[in-house]
């Protein structure tokens, strides 16, 4: 194998983990505030669309991005007013936003449909770092969205675990009635990451509209945002994990694609089940080692109540 | 130490549909005092705390703090004025560290939370009142004894003037209430006015200054240490109450057909909740335990319906070892298990009257056929339950949460009764019931005695165990301290080995 | 004067109808609203997909096709969900099913109808069944929330069948597109003359009345709804847990795989990629839709078939077919978010109360 070909597939795992990436870190903080949004794949839908149609009505890319994060928003507060305020089961809400995502992004991308977005997001090599060997051209020469996904995964990770703000997040999801002891607003807070979740998704769409492909095509994430949920149970809520998880996940694409050149003897197929059959795994491994619980947030997916006082 | 007191709670009243909790309590604390809340459960000690620490409002009556009146409308609330309290169950976040846990009381500071000073702050509060842990510690790695430490060290944290403790003893092994106690004691001296909520006597003896009783939601007395007579305060917590026993038939003097030997298991909190607990109970007989809750009882009931473990020792029912068996073996075997929770485990809510009664039967000949459910068998049942032991409903099959908490125990025993068990351990069966349905169970209850029922009574109430039962056992931490006839009781007796005291006067449990 | 939602104890017979007929009514003009946004007239769309999908022969026909695997899988998830084992693999188990079933044409193509048949049920029960009990197991054995694991093995499925329809099952006659061979006569369910409507449509009443009838009054089915419902009191009353998990995710995931086997038997005559359009997730809209109930999963799983089939309808109107799905999922979240309103109770009251804590 040659140099070039495994920078290709390197390069390559890196933009195709992105959209992913971004929606798994939305829905690590959604999660970690409690709340579990299996609507990301819609989310990511509307994005996707959204980012596209206004992308091509304003020509610029970055009104589309701020429309997708603000669509993927809107539509997370439906969930989160289903789950945070009339306690729904949260299982059933996301299924139905994804639902509703897909059927909306579908409807309203109809007519753009194979169309062509003048001003799209392309490679933007940093001058400098993208010349160190093997990991300039895969690492630096990728588009602007990707260096504000590496952002955003430090800047997460600092926040979770280095701010007071991060702590109670933290808390919310392990121990909402701590919270609330002290005085804090479950209810508000629990709207706001969850909203932040979604617009996160908003974004992972948008990158595949503007940047990945670039277009629009129904049903576009072809369940990226099912992949996204299953990451941020692999990365065990950890920002850095689920950046090594997303390019995990994104190899695996990227592989898919250079199989016959490689000349691996694995089908396809079951290179793409590999991801999901490593979910289970590392969940089971995660549950045995910590003896069944203390994996996951405690909180996760059960409403809060405050009439338990 | 004649200062202003520290906390001033004046006239407090509580109400709570149907009950007062506290009813015109006056309680003083002082700064370097460690003051002691005695009682039983139910005596409002509790309650009067939960409202200092901003759990509760006060229906009436108001709290001074160093003079000045305050209002105490939530937990934060309290902890900005200095009071913390330490709960039973420790409100910690078991996957964090202990730093966290202890940086998640403060709401404002700081946007970045600094490890380093935390832990600082953490060992140098830890040094000065001996109460070390390690702060990177998780939570889930420390014993209980640690985790405790944790909770007061959190209240330090805060500058927590007044701290209270909710029968901190209760899941502490004797080293560990020692090195407590010595913490305690620390505080007191820096300055602290410490508030240590218990029923035991001799560790209130050992530790107070100041001891208040609380009886039925009044204090009956409040006594300097030098004051201290162990007569007197039992006494006070327990009342001179004239116990008559009811004429009942005699005990049979047959063999025992229940032979509890030195069983050990632990509790929830993965602490000795049964520590070799011993005891006999005839058929026909009623065995009575006496204590306060929280010493195991729940523990052995759980034990003798195949819900909890044992860890050692042995029960032979009927000549058979049963330690150990599954709940359905032990339903098998006929014995019944009557929950303190009525509608947590011995109901289930949702479902109607008909669908409860079949619980534990529903796969019997009585109630089945092949794969499907007599239903008329079930109705008819419940009909004749409903008439026998005077169950008011709006329907039988309306979910039975709609029912009163006397009709829910009602059905409940009827349900148990109506399975004739041989063995029949009931807990606290009439908390909650007014004067008729109270009388309703014990008719009942007498009944199952007369049908040669082996029972075993669980209660705090000292009334009910005299009238009801003929032998009694008084339950301490996890053991039987003594047993005598009921004829024989005597609540000085009884209240000491309650409080924890053998023998008489002062040797410790 | 003040509004209040208080805990009701009742759960009134009507409010159980009623509320999700409401909801479906408001999910019918939120939508609605997104068509007039976007120029359309919402009732001339709605007519016009109740129109097509019912005003006609062929409509119906096709209707009722699409409903036979909503109502199946319907009724495999109603059986986990009533315990409270959130299995959302019904896809994926629908897929195992198709595949299970696949197998029995492919090794053996001269089996007649009569042994052809029941053997393809037997097999795709059993595929989905053991798929469905692989997640039960993880969760009893290590408490695997059975959400996330049955969600994966959706994928795992999907790309399974795609791993055989393209490798090993591919059809040598097939001009090298993913299919399998066509399915010889003897393997397919015979359909009502011309239409495609097929006899799946009994099995589709008959297990709906079994079900019905086992959730009602038989001692397995009072098992489940008291596990379901406290476990606590499951276990006081010596019921297995551990079992009943097994068993119904064995049951759930068999309903599932056989509604896998119909389609693949009934409809499409042979094994490819695709063979669902997400069957396994909208039924869970549905059997959510229909809270559980077997009888209501049929009327329910009609519904969305007409939403779904009008949906393509009105598309020679320029509308796509997403506004279909949009409704499905709108009609979802009114009934989730609906729920609330049947515990709860609003009261008005023209005095203040007594401060609570």
């Amino acid at each position: 194998m040659s140099e070039t070909l495994i920078i290709s597939i390197l390069a390559a795992s890196i933009t195709a983990g992105t959209p992913i990436l971004f929606a798994a870190l939305g829905e690590l903080i959604a999660e970690r505030s409690g709340i579990m949004n299996l609507g990301v794949d819609g989310m990511m839908l509307v994005g996707a669309v959204t980012g596209f149609m206004i992308t091509v009505n304003t020509g610029n890319p970055w009104f589309g991005v701020g429309m997708a994060l603000a669509a993927g928003g809107l539509l997370a507060l439906i969930h989160a007013y289903l789950t945070v305020t009339l306690r729904a089961n949260q299982v059933v809400s996301g299924l139905a936003l994804t639902l509703f995502g897909s059927g909306l992004s579908d409807y309203l991308g109809k007519a753009y449909v194979g169309m062509r977005a003048e001003h799209t997001f392309g490679k933007l090599p940093i001058p400098g770092l993208s010349d160190i060997p093997i990991i300039g051209p895969v690492v630096f020469k990728q588009d602007i969205l990707v260096y504000i996904s590496y952002v955003l995964v430090a800047a997460t990770a600092f926040y979770l675990y280095k701010t007071r703000a991060g702590l109670f997040l933290r808390a919310l999801g392990e121990n909402p009635a701590a919270v609330d002891s002290v005085g804090i607003n479950v209810f508000r807070l629990r709207y706001f990451y969850v909203m932040i979740g979604g617009a996160l998704a908003g974004l992972g769409g948008a990158y595949l509209s503007l940047a990945y492909a670039p277009s629009w095509l129904e049903n576009m994430t072809a369940g990226r945002g099912w992949i996204a949920v299953a990451l941020v149970i692999f990365a065990i809520w950890d920002p850095w994990r689920a950046l090594a998880g997303s390019y995990l996940f994104g190899g695996v694409d990227a592989l898919g694609f250079h199989l016959q050149v490689i000349g691996l003897p694995i089908s396809i197929f079951i290179l793409n089940m590999l991801p999901y059959i490593f979910t289970i795994l590392v969940l089971i491994l995660v549950l045995i080692r910590k003896g069944g619980r203390l994996a996951s947030p405690q909180a996760l997916g059960v409403p809060y109540d405050r009439e338990e006082r | 130490m004649e200062v202003t007191p520290l906390i001033r709670m004046s006239n407090i009243v509580k109400r709570f549909p149907g009950v007062v909790a506290n009813d015109q309590v006056n309680l003083d604390l002082y700064a370097g005092q460690i003051h002691a809340l005695l009682g039983e459960n139910g005596s409002g000690k509790s309650t009067l705390m939960s409202i200092l620490s901003g759990l509760y409002r006060p229906t009436e009556g108001n709290i001074e703090i160093l003079g000045e009146e305050k209002k105490i409308d939530s937990p934060s609330d309290a902890l900005a004025n200095g009071i913390g309290m330490v709960h039973q169950h420790f409100k910690l976040i078991e996957s964090f560290t202990v730093a966290e846990n202890i940086a998640l009381s403060q709401t404002s500071g700081s946007v970045l939370i600094s490890e380093e000073e935390i832990v600082e702050e953490i060992t140098r509060l830890g040094k000065k009142y001996g109460l070390f842990v390690d702060p990177r510690a998780y939570v889930w790695q420390l014993s209980v004894g640690e985790k405790q430490r944790v909770e007061i060290l959190r209240m330090l944290y805060n500058d927590s003037k007044v701290l209270i403790l909710d029968e901190p003893t209760a899941v502490l092994t004797p080293q560990e209430t020692r090195e407590l106690f010595s913490n305690l004691r620390n505080m007191a001296d820096n300055g602290c006015a410490v508030v240590f909520i218990s029923h035991k006597l001799n560790e209130v003896e050992e530790l107070a200054d100041q001891i208040t009783v609380l009886r039925n939601g009044r204090v009956t007395g409040s006594i300097g240490r030098s004051e201290i007579n162990q007569a007197r305060l039992i006494e006070m917590m327990i009342g001179r109450d004239i116990i008559t026993a009811y004429e009942k038939s005699e005990p049979s003097d047959k063999e025992p057909v229940l032979v509890i030997d030195n069983i050990s298991a632990l509790n929830d909190m993965n602490t000795l909740g049964l520590d070799g607990i011993t005891f006999k109970v005839r058929a026909g007989e009623i065995y009575g335990i006496a204590g306060v809750s929280g010493n195991g009882q729940r523990e052995l009931a759980e034990v003798l319906a195949g819900l909890r473990h044992t860890l050692s020792g042995s029960i032979k029912f009927y000549g058979e070892e049963i330690a150990g068996l599954s709940p359905k073996g032990m339903i098998g075997r006929g014995i019944s298990y009557v929950p303190e929770d009525r509608l947590g485990m011995g109901l289930v809510p949702k479902l109607n009257s008909c669908d409860n009664v079949i619980l534990k039967e529903y796969g019997s000949e009585k109630f089945s056929k092949g794969h499907f459910l007599k239903r008329d068998a079930a109705i008819a049942e419940t009909q004749r339950i409903v008439r026998e032991f005077d169950v008011k409903m709006g329907s039988i099959f309306q979910p039975v949460k709609m029912m009163s908490g006397g009709n829910l125990q009602k059905l409940l025993l009827g349900r148990e009764i109506a399975s004739k068990p041989k063995l029949m351990i009931v807990l606290y069966p009439v908390r909650g019931l007014d004067i008729g349905a109270i009388e309703s169970v014990h008719k009942l209850l007498l009944q199952m005695k007369e049908n040669n029922t082996a029972i075993i009574l669980v209660s705090e109430e000292l009334e009910e165990i005299a009238k009801l039962a003929d032998r009694v056992g008084v339950i301490f931490n996890g053991k039987i301290l003594g047993e005598f006839p009921v004829k024989e009781m005597d609540t000085e007796k009884i209240g000491a080995l309650m409080a924890g005291i053998v023998g008489n006067g002062g040797a410790k449990a | 004067m003040k509004i209040r939602l208080e805990k009701s104890l009742a759960q009134n017979k009507t409010s159980q109808i009623l509320v999700p007929v409401i909801a479906v009514f408001m999910a019918l003009l939120f939508c609605g609203v997104f068509l007039a946004v976007t120029g359309r007239d919402p009732f001339e769309v709605y007519q016009a997909m109740f129109a097509g999908a019912l005003g006609s022969e062929y409509g119906i026909s096709e209707t009722l096709v699409k409903m036979i695997p909503l109502a199946l899988c319907g009724l495999g998830i109603a059986v986990a969900f009533r315990m409270q084992i959130w299995n959302i693999g019904a896809e994926g188990q629908f897929y195992m099913g198709a595949c299970g079933a696949t197998w029995v044409p492919l090794t053996f193509p001269n089996l007649p109808f009569v042994v052809m048949i029941p053997f393809m049920i037997f097999m795709a029960a059993l595929g989905g069944g053991l798929w469905g009990l692989l997640a039960g197991w993880f969760k009893t054995k290590w408490q695997v929330s059975e959400t996330i694991t049955t969600l994966m093995m959706n994928y795992i499925a999907i790309l399974w069948v795609s791993y055989l329809v393209y490798g090993s099952w591919r059809d040598p006659k097939g001009l090298n597109f993913p299919l399998t061979a066509p399915f010889p006569d003897a393997a397919l369910i015979p359909t009502f003359g011309a239409l495609r409507v097929h006899y799946g449509i009994f099995a589709v009443l008959l297990l709906a009345v079994i079900f019905w009838l086992f959730f009602k009054g038989s001692k397995w089915g009072y098992e489940t709804l008291v596990i379901g419902s406290n476990p606590v009191a499951a276990r006081y009353a010596g019921m297995d847990i551990r079992k009943n998990v097994l068993l119904v995710m064995f049951i759930s995931g068999a309903i599932s795989g056989f509604a896998g086997m119909v389609e693949v038997s009934g409809i499409v005559g042979r094994l490819q990629p695709g063979i669902s359009p997400g069957y396994g997730y909208t039924a869970i809209s549905v059997a959510w839709l229909a809270r559980l109930h077997p009888i209501a999963i049929v009327i329910v799983a009609f519904l969305f078939a007409i939403i779904h089939v009008g949906g393509f309808m009105i598309q020679t109107m320029g509308i796509p077919s997403a506004a279909a799905t949009m409704l499905q999922g709108a009609i979802l979240f009114f009934v989730v978010g609906s729920e609330i309103l049947t515990q709860y109770e609003i009261k008005f009251s023209n005095k203040e109360e007594a401060q609570d804590e």
